[in-house]
């Protein structure tokens, strides 16, 4: 003690006998190294993946929202009593007799007499004028007709989809340089848009018919929507959900908590796995032959790809279910035993109740990725199948022959038809709504019920 | 309630609650409980006692079948409650459990509001008719709990948000509920401090009084201070089993005297 405090305060502190701890020694800066450089490469990969999802999304959204505008001409069409109804009694079906092309000449005459109006000048003959016209405005007018027979004999004003090159031209698509070699349209036509642009009765416009309207020929992308195949694959989903659900979760409950350990479900449990890894067109060919070729449910039909994508999306449900019904903690049931519960009221009154959230998070997640899917719909012929009209009810939503989102995508990708294009990374937009507010709502569930014991 | 008032105690003889002979359990291959005899009175603590993995807790488990929920346990010998072999086959085990109510070592209320922990016994086993007569046995097991004071103006809040203490007294409040004949304790007071400790114990003390109440406890302490008999268990074995004044103040195996004297466990 006095040794310490006379000490002279000149005298060099007594040095830390395995060196400073104010200096690192090399192997503290070797592992320092290693972790900063483990960090920069997180960081790296992270950067990476950012990159890419924002290059992705920038590259969707560019090329798809021209998908959900497009572009109209306004003209006033005299419906004509003499062309439509010449008995003049307004009968129906009389109305019906007359055909699209029928509706031809009323559009071709409100064209000509637009343009008299605006006093627009131009060499086109009557017929290359209407040609901007889409082909499906006739169909439009005579929809009209027929469910507003009262209208015949007074001029009503339209709203009228332009041909596909034009709505291109208009979005900045097709130029004059690009259809030299178009026999589609030529460039007098094109000096015609624009001079009915300038004077304002062509101009492009949010287009609800892509959201919610039905697929189109080759000829008229023009005028194809997503919304039936929207319908086809909610009606799919409708039946995965009743399915696979129920069945999945009895599934997952009797494996987890009445099931014996033995060989038996460990190879149960083994091909639960493997089932879920197994590629998705093989569970297509396998609804094709089980459904379609044995069973003879109708090829196309919404009911068939529920039951192939119930069948793909089983393995998750009963793997995500099984999951936490294991994480619920033994003590609950030990509790509920304890009381005097019986094994399947230990179950469903306390069990499930706490692992309902993962149940329904993995459930969600099992339905976007039944959503998302495509290959086993190619095979049971929800693919190619233009569906021109909303189905009619319920049952034929299940039975008749309709598409899915991913598949209308995939369809018109493969059209040759730039517009068709655009319409499908418009589609992508659209799909990826859906399955991005799923998943938000799996993990709204997640976050809000999580941990509650 | 010191140890020598214990110990001067008398014991009656009472009934015979629960009668074990020549039991054995093995955990697949392992023996883990063999020859065990013992004869459980009424209206009395039991205690087991013995250092980790002597298979006290496994053996309370027998007396309830809670091992049937294990796949690999296997139990031989009987098991007499009130003169009625419970592995027999017509014995239903969860009819059982009502009788013999248990409380587990971890405080496990369910994540449910206080009331409805208290009533989920009652409700599946139709104890109440309606909802006065649920509300009255909830309110009579809280007591018996020793809790109701502490909870009845929040029965709605969950049993999750109680403190450890509070918690293993809803437990045991809830194990109450249903009526039980015998009440298994595994150790309830290891999770606890002190004062809950305390608190618990004198519960059981009072307990007795209606319920045959078997405690299985590592503290040599605690079973000297609420039990009337204790059982001492080694390596599977029961060593001896006879009053609590007696195993702790003159043990009749070297066994014994080693563990209660902190030689061995």
């Amino acid at each position: 003690m006095t040794d310490i405090s006379q000490t002279p305060a000149t005298a060099p502190a007594a040095k830390p006998k395995n060196g400073s701890l104010f200096e690192k020694d090399a192997r503290t800066k070797r592992r320092n190294a290693a972790e900063g450089r483990f960090k920069m490469y997180g960081i790296a990969a992270i950067g990476i993946g950012l990159l890419m999802l924002i290059v992705l999304v920038t590259n969707i959204v560019t090329a798809g929202l021209g998908a959900f505008q497009q572009s109209f001409i306004e003209l006033n069409v005299e419906l004509r009593e003499d062309k439509l109804d010449k008995k003049g009694n307004r009968n129906i079906e009389d109305i019906k007799k007359v055909s699209t092309f029928g509706y031809a000449p009323l559009i071709a005459s409100a064209l000509e007499n637009e343009v008299a109006e605006l006093g627009i000048q131009t060499d086109l003959s009557p017929k290359d004028m209407g040609k901007i016209l889409s082909k499906a405005a006739q169909a439009e007018l005579r929809n009209y007709v027929i469910s507003n027979p009262n209208e015949i004999g007074k001029t009503v004003s339209f709203r009228f989809l332009v041909n596909s090159r034009v709505d291109g031209y208009m979005k900045g698509r097709v130029t004059r340089e690009s259809i030299a070699n178009d026999k589609s349209i030529t460039t007098e036509q094109l000096d015609f848009v624009d001079q009915l642009r300038d004077a304002g009765v062509l101009y492009k416009a949010f287009n609800p018919a892509f959201i919610f309207g039905a697929d189109a020929s080759d000829q008229r992308p023009e005028a194809a929507g997503i919304g039936v195949s929207m319908l086809g694959s909610l009606f799919m989903m409708f039946v995965v959900l009743v399915l696979a659900l129920p069945i999945g979760v009895a599934a997952s409950i009797y494996l987890e908590e009445f099931a014996p350990q033995n060989r038996l479900t460990d190879i149960i449990e083994v091909n639960i796995s493997n089932l879920a890894a197994v590629p998705s067109i093989v569970f297509g060919i396998l609804g094709l032959a089980v459904f379609i070729n044995y069973m003879h449910l109708p090829t196309s039909a919404p009911l068939v790809g529920g039951l192939v994508l119930t069948l793909m999306t089983l393995p998750t449900i009963i793997i995500s279910t099984r999951a936490s019904l294991k994480a619920v903690p033994p003590s609950i049931r030990d509790a509920a035993l304890g009381v005097g519960a019986s094994k399947m009221q230990a179950v469903f009154h306390h069990v499930l109740p706490l692992a309902a959230p993962g149940i329904l998070t993995g459930t969600i997640i099992g339905l976007a990725q039944a959503l998302g899917e495509t290959a086993p719909l190619l095979l049971i012929g929800m693919v190619g199948f233009i569906a021109s009209n909303p189905p009619d009810g319920i049952v034929a939503g299940f039975l008749s022959p309709n598409s899915a989102m991913p598949a209308q995508i995939y369809e018109w990708s493969k059209r040759a038809d730039p517009a068709f294009y655009e319409r499908a990374w418009g589609g992508i937009i659209i799909l990826l709504i859906f399955l991005v507010t799923m998943n938000t709502i799996a993990v709204l569930l997640r976050r809000r019920f999580e941990r509650r014991w | 309630m010191n140890d020598m008032t214990r110990l001067e105690r008398t014991v009656d003889s009472k009934e015979i609650k629960i009668a074990a002979n020549n039991v054995q359990v093995y955990y697949g291959d392992t023996h883990a409980i063999k020859d065990v005899d013992v004869e459980i009175e009424d209206k009395t603590v039991t205690a087991f006692i013995g250092p980790s993995g002597c298979g006290k807790s496994t053996f309370l488990r027998c007396l309830n079948r809670m091992n049937d929920t294990i796949d690999i346990c296997r139990v031989q010998g009987d098991i007499l409650l009130d003169g009625e072999d419970i592995y027999d086959k017509r014995v239903d085990p969860v009819q059982l459990r009502a009788k013999v109510g248990m409380v587990f070592q971890k405080p496990n209320p369910f994540p449910k509001s206080i009331y409805d922990n208290v009533a989920y016994g009652p409700r599946i086993h139709g104890l109440a008719k309606n909802k006065a007569e649920l509300d009255e046995i909830v309110e009579k097991s809280l007591r018996r709990g020793a809790i109701w004071d502490e909870v009845k103006d929040r029965l709605d809040a969950p049993g999750t948000g109680l403190s450890g203490g509070q918690q293993q007294r809803l437990c045991i409040a809830r194990a109450v509920a249903t009526e039980p004949e015998v009440l298994l304790m595994d150790e309830p007071c290891s999770a606890l401090d002190p004062i809950a400790t305390a608190q618990v114990e004198e519960l059981i003390d009072e307990l007795r009084s209606r319920y045959s109440v078997v405690i299985v406890t590592h503290s040599m302490q605690q079973a000297a201070r609420v039990s009337q008999k204790t059982a001492f268990f080694h390596l599977g074995n029961l060593v001896e089993f006879g009053e609590t004044g007696q195993i702790f103040t003159n043990p009749e195996d070297p066994r014994t005297e080693s563990y209660i004297t902190g030689r061995i466990g």
